[in-house]
């Protein structure tokens, strides 16, 4: 049993509070991804948890256990470090059976549990090198080693993934989620990708400037985002968000134009009140090259100018002007368009979202 | 008709050249060759009587020799020891300091920046019997009521001259094992942390592998420095008493100058260099052997 549970946790240096009460209850087992903006206080969290930094206010339990003032030797974690921060003079089984060692454990089993990990993690031809003679890749695989012959009840990963290139990241992304199925432990992974996050975790925590914005699956934070932050974080190209203000049954934008309140939030909005529209580019498109096209449920259409085109290959970013500035739509099946040409869009209005202009927050749906 | 020509880069440098020929080449050269002659100052011709290797016999029979050698090696392991652990123990204070780390660094040199003659003078007058500090302090203390007799004991002397050298250079040990300390990456030691290890472990098993290439440079250049030892011996004891604090170098210059033998002392000192270069080769091969350790990029 190893849940993670955070209470009121509260981080301050000095005067300066970079963590304000965060509560997060984290399941036996779990993939849990922290992300947010950098200096939002995700991997201050991340180094309470293991230890590393002292807990200003709230508890921290590990498998039910308040850990605040354990070192971390005794918190049964291991942690892999942006850096891989590996030993530069110890071979690369001696860095993985390092904390074996300390503990004490006998040769033979060390021997044995460094080399199940390097079987794991495809390390066998690498076990007498040292760090120095290593590329990116192997290296974050070695710190992964060293992770995980300890079997602790909770990995902790701080951005294990940064300083790789991009190909190398997506095979490395691939192996975490292997090893998780694998080792079965509790994970809490920090990132500032929200891709890795979406497609490692099964549950993200959205933070910002130390607070928790939102808890939920990736399908959660994606199609339903708590807060404007979280819409505007999650999701690549980002939502298109605009203010605007509730008219007699439509959003009406600062130039004028307008769209009509979705079906979903009516009466949930009272005339005059100050909103923020959002929509995913994959729910506006120009008409007949959507994602939903088939099964059109509130799509409202109009004419828009194209302003500028990112040619993607199997689909096409379109940029359009609307509402005084420019929406990005995603167009399925492209072809060709010029700049300023006149296109029929489609907005389904039935994926929009509507969030408070004034608290950030998500406007309550019908029958939500 | 051929006249000699001289290239330009060699008569460029031809000013450099003849500076140093004039300044090391032949005074080396005429030394070496002296140590093979039993030439005294106060007679000049006896420059010219080659003796052979009798000189070196001499030398390397004399128990005195052996005495100041022996008592050179045993302070230059006393004080590299105690320097190192206490530069590391500074160092490492140093390193935790979270505020004035600057001005730390800047006192931490402090005792570099004194001569070693007013470092001998000092320390001379703080072990003096009658009217030194440290007697002084510990009578005040009702440690003692005697007067001890820091300088004129054997024993006492060496102490109070190993004093006076730890105090002077343990600072090369601190501000070079600091630089290693500051040049450390942080993540190692937290990975350590998490991986058990208790503080010691830390030190002993991640920081210490880290610094110690930088400790073997000031090894190094502390070996060369107290072989050579002389000033503050000079003035604190003159080898006194009797000859209980006598070093290679006091020793050789007393040959030298007081009994004007320049052409024994010349041997003497060639053979005490071997002592120097031995201890170089010894602190390199270690330093390499480190830095390669922890695959330093410098």
């Amino acid at each position: 049993m190893a849940t993670v549970t955070l209470e009121k946790l509260v981080k301050r240096y000095g005067n300066l509070e970079v963590v304000h009460g965060i509560d997060l209850a984290i399941r036996d087992r779990e993939f849990i991804a922290l992300v947010g903006p950098s200096g939002c206080g995700k991997s201050t969290t991340l180094r309470m948890i293991a230890g590393l930094e002292d807990v200003s206010a709230g508890t921290i339990r590990i498998g039910g256990d308040i850990v605040n003032d354990l070192p971390p030797r005794s918190r049964n974690i291991s942690m892999v470090f942006q850096s891989y921060a590996l030993y530069p003079h110890m071979t690369v089984a001696e860095n993985m059976g390092f904390s074996l060692k300390i503990a004490k454990r006998p040769a033979d089993e060390i021997e044995r549990r460094v080399a199940e990990a390097a079987a794991i993690l495809h390390l066998e031809p690498l076990l007498h090198r040292r760090p120095s003679q290593l590329s990116g890749g192997q290296r974050q695989r070695v710190a992964m080693g060293r992770a995980i012959v300890r079997h602790p009840e909770v990995f902790l990963f701080d951005e294990p993934l940064s300083n790789l290139d991009a190909k190398l990241r997506g095979e490395m992304r691939t192996e975490i989620k292997k090893l998780h199925a694998k080792v079965q432990s509790t994970v809490v992974y920090v990132t500032h990708d929200q891709v890795e996050a979406m497609t490692l975790a099964d549950r993200i925590v959205i933070m910002r400037d130390g607070h928790i914005e939102q808890v939920g699956t990736p399908d959660e934070v994606f199609s339903r985002p708590a807060t404007r932050f979280v819409a505007s974080f999650i999701g690549s190209p980002p939502m298109n968000l605009v203010d605007g203000v509730i008219d007699a049954g439509f959003v009406v934008f600062a130039n004028g134009d307008r769209l009509p309140v979705p079906e979903a939030f009516r009466g949930s909005v009272t005339a005059g009140e100050k909103v923020v529209f959002g929509l995913r580019p994959d729910d506006l498109y120009p008409t007949g090259h959507g994602l939903h096209s088939g099964e059109a449920t509130a799509v409202h259409e109009t004419a828009l100018r194209v302003a500028i085109t990112e040619p993607l290959g199997n689909e096409t970013l379109v940029f359009l002007e609307f509402a005084g500035r420019e929406w990005v739509s995603r167009m399925l099946n492209p072809r060709p368009l010029v700049i300023g040409e006149p296109v029929r869009a489609s907005f389904d209005l039935a994926r929009a979202h509507l969030f408070s202009a004034e608290t950030g927050r998500a406007i309550q749906r019908k029958g939500v | 008709m051929r006249k000699l020509r001289v290239s330009a880069p060699v008569l460029l440098l031809m000013p450099a050249i003849l500076v140093i020929a004039a300044v090391v080449v032949v005074p080396l050269i005429l030394s070496f060759y002296s140590s093979f002659t039993s030439f005294r100052l106060t007679k000049p011709e006896t420059l010219f009587v080659f003796i052979g290797l009798r000189n070196y016999v001499t030398v390397l029979s004399d128990p005195v020799f052996w005495t100041a050698f022996g008592r050179t090696v045993l302070l230059l392991t006393i004080a590299l020891n105690v320097e190192m652990l206490l530069g590391l123990g500074l160092a490492m204070m140093v390193d935790r300091a979270t505020r004035g780390q600057r001005m730390l660094r800047t006192m931490m040199m402090f005792p570099m920046m004194f001569s070693p003659i007013l470092v001998g003078f000092q320390f001379k007058f703080l072990f003096n019997d009658n009217v030194g500090l440290v007697n002084n302090a510990l009578q005040s203390l009702g440690l003692t009521d005697q007067a001890i007799p820091w300088l004129i004991e054997g024993d006492l002397a060496f102490f109070a001259i190993l004093v006076a050298e730890v105090w002077s250079s343990t600072s090369v040990f601190a501000i070079l094992i600091l630089a290693g300390l500051l040049a450390m990456p942080r993540e190692p030691i937290e990975a350590a942390r998490v991986d058990g290890c208790t503080p010691w472990q830390t030190f002993r098993y991640v920081t210490w592998p880290f610094v110690m290439p930088f400790a073997y440079i000031a090894m190094t250049i502390r070996s060369l420095d107290v072989a050579r030892a002389y000033d503050i011996v000079k003035i604190m004891t003159d080898g006194g008493p009797a000859r209980r604090t006598e070093l290679i170098w006091t020793l050789v210059g007393r040959i030298a100058y007081s009994d004007a033998r320049m052409g024994l002392a010349n041997a003497m000192a060639y053979f005490s260099i071997l002592l120097s270069i031995l201890f170089t080769v010894y602190f390199y091969r270690k330093l390499a052997a480190a830095r390669t350790q922890i695959a330093a990029e410098w």
